[in-house]
């Protein structure tokens, strides 16, 4: 073996150990947070934590019942505001869009989704708390819906796009408007793609804190309705983890361990539901 | 005509002797049911018809041949407007169905009447029932029994009852290439078109499927107009009373089948049957 088979061999050893070894460690964080999540907040997840009001400070256990309903309340105004702006917008941009005019809109909605999300929650706070005179679930969901509305634009644009030419001429040559042929055929072969990304958008939003801190704000009672402060895991878990008491820290780690939780469970549920659908109509 | 070890040599003897009864002009004895006056069509700048005119005989299969890229696809799917999904494309001249004017009539009734099956069998993600009721239910039809026996109907026309009368409510990707290509024949016979038109309908199946949809073809002219682009001369021989030879975007020759493939009047035409190029 003469030096330069040696040299290459080498290189060829050391880039792969390093991209493994990467790997490694992008897959070890998930599971380092994963666990460290348990181990912090296993202990105090419990059913009053699912069922009570937090307790004042100094008072051992409460929980956070406001908060879960309340995110609910949040990322329900945001799916009723940002889905179906985002999923009309994509089937707009996949179907109908001229060459130039999709692009640019692609490309703002790519500019839309890296504001920052503080900016989103400013937009909602001028726009919804500063006319209405007093922080509520309505701004803290329409920030949130704002923001699902680049990804659910780009994910329907883009399984749309991956549906065959020839389903839509079907469609078309048996008679069809086009729009009836896109609300009956397209949709229908995009529809697990389309969800799944739903999916992923609300998972996505749901961990966010920066636009409630001064759109939902937070609440320590129940809010009824739509127009008063709310609380929200998120904020919740901000609020507790700053204070200083011990007992608050522990509610926070078993708060953001149950919003990990309920993510994961929408999530396996809704594919699991989708999935069941579609082998119906799919066989 | 049975399914036979080889349906080529079996179908093409027995269509000699048919096409010999048949009169000498291709629309002589018959009505016109679509007419193309001087049609030009162009993708952008490009032009790709040049001025074709041609007469569709009612209830009688017209084959169009011709190399790639001839223009014969292009001519098709201008009869029921399927060019309009295209950017750019715009067809000038006439295209006369039953004497209307195709290209300024409401373009969803004009596909109503006028259906199109396609190169690559195209059903939809939905059950075999569903697809065949597709174009009944954009029609407004509704009504289970109705339907039902309209579906009926359809599968039985297009051969593919007996084959799936059970499984109706599985998905249609269960079925073969064939069985698919047939489920598509279906769904477009069930609106009642009065003009079938078929973009190379074969060239993804075997020969056995491929005699099958040929058997059909015979069937469906008692009832209905059909027009089919094929690269198979031997299937343009076999299935079509008439036959237009296609290149560079004109009309070289139209005429009977048998003339045509017998004694073509233009060289570039016998050159092409003969394989001499194409």
């Amino acid at each position: 073996m003469n030096l330069r088979t040696v040299w290459r061999n080498a290189v060829n050893a050391v880039m792969l150990s390093l991209t493994g070894l990467c790997t490694l460690v992008a897959v070890s964080v998930l599971f380092l947070i994963l666990g460290y999540l348990l181990w912090n907040g296993a202990g105090s997840v419990n059913w009053a934590f699912f069922t009570q009001l937090p307790k004042p400070v100094g008072e051992k256990g409460g929980g956070m019942a406001n908060a879960i309903v309340g995110s609910g309340k949040l990322l329900l105004i945001a799916c009723l505001t940002g889905v179906p702006i985002g999923f009309m917008g994509g089937v707009y941009l996949s179907e109908f869009g001229g060459k130039t005019f999709s692009f640019m809109v692609r490309y703002m909605t790519d500019l839309l989704n890296g504001v920052p999300s503080i900016v989103m929650g400013i937009f909602a706070y001028t726009m919804v708390v500063l006319p209405m005179k007093h922080f509520s679930a309505l701004a803290g969901g329409l920030a949130l819906g704002v923001m699902m509305i680049p990804i659910a634009v780009r994910s329907t644009e883009e399984f749309l796009g991956t549906v065959p030419m020839s389903l839509r001429e079907g469609a078309l040559a048996l008679g069809a408007t086009r729009w009836r042929a896109i609300a009956t055929v397209v949709v229908p072969a995009a529809i697990r793609g389309i969800l799944t990304g739903v999916i992923l958008d609300i998972a996505r939003v749901a961990g966010e804190t920066a636009p409630l801190l001064f759109t939902a704000f937070n609440n320590r009672f129940w809010s009824s309705g739509f127009d008063q402060p709310t609380a929200s895991l998120p904020v919740m878990i901000y609020t507790y983890a700053v204070a200083p008491y011990d007992d608050w820290h522990r509610q926070a780690w078993a708060a953001g361990l149950v919003l990990l939780g309920l993510v994961l469970v929408t999530n396996i549920v809704a594919r699991v539901v989708l999935a069941r659908k579609i082998s119906i109509a799919a066989g | 005509m049975g399914v036979t070890m080889d349906p080529l040599l079996e179908t093409s003897a027995a269509d000699k002797a048919r096409v010999e009864k048949l009169p000498t002009t291709p629309s002589a004895g018959s009505d016109v049911k679509l007419r193309a006056i001087n049609l030009n069509f162009y993708y952008g700048k490009m032009q790709a018809l040049y001025d074709i005119s041609l007469d569709i005989a009612t209830n009688r299969v017209t084959a169009l041949i011709g190399p790639s890229g001839c223009g014969k696809s292009t001519f098709l799917r201008t009869m029921n407007r399927m060019h309009e999904m295209v950017r750019h494309a715009r067809a000038e001249g006439q295209i006369l169905l039953d004497n209307e004017d195709a290209l300024a009539m409401e373009v969803s009734e004009l596909r109503r009447r006028v259906g199109m099956v396609f190169q690559k069998s195209n059903p939809f993600p939905k059950s075999i029932f569903d697809n065949v009721a597709y174009g009944l239910r954009i029609n407004g039809l509704r009504g289970k029994g109705t339907l039902k026996e309209a579906v009926e109907r359809s599968l039985v026309r297009a051969a593919l009852w007996d084959e799936i009368k059970d499984k109706l409510n599985k998905s249609a990707y269960a079925l073969s290439g064939g069985q698919q290509q047939r489920l598509c024949i279906a769904r477009a016979l069930a609106i009642d078109p009065e003009v079938l038109l078929l973009d190379e309908p074969c060239s993804a199946l075997d020969p056995i499927a491929t005699a099958k949809i040929e058997e059909l073809l015979f069937e469906l002219k008692n009832s209905c107009t059909i027009v089919i682009v094929t690269h198979n001369m031997q299937q343009a021989a076999r299935v079509a009373d008439s036959t237009g030879f296609f290149l560079l975007g004109k009309l070289i020759e139209f005429n009977e089948t048998g003339i045509i493939f017998r004694t073509p009047a233009k060289k570039e035409t016998e050159d092409y049957i003969t394989g001499r190029f194409g």
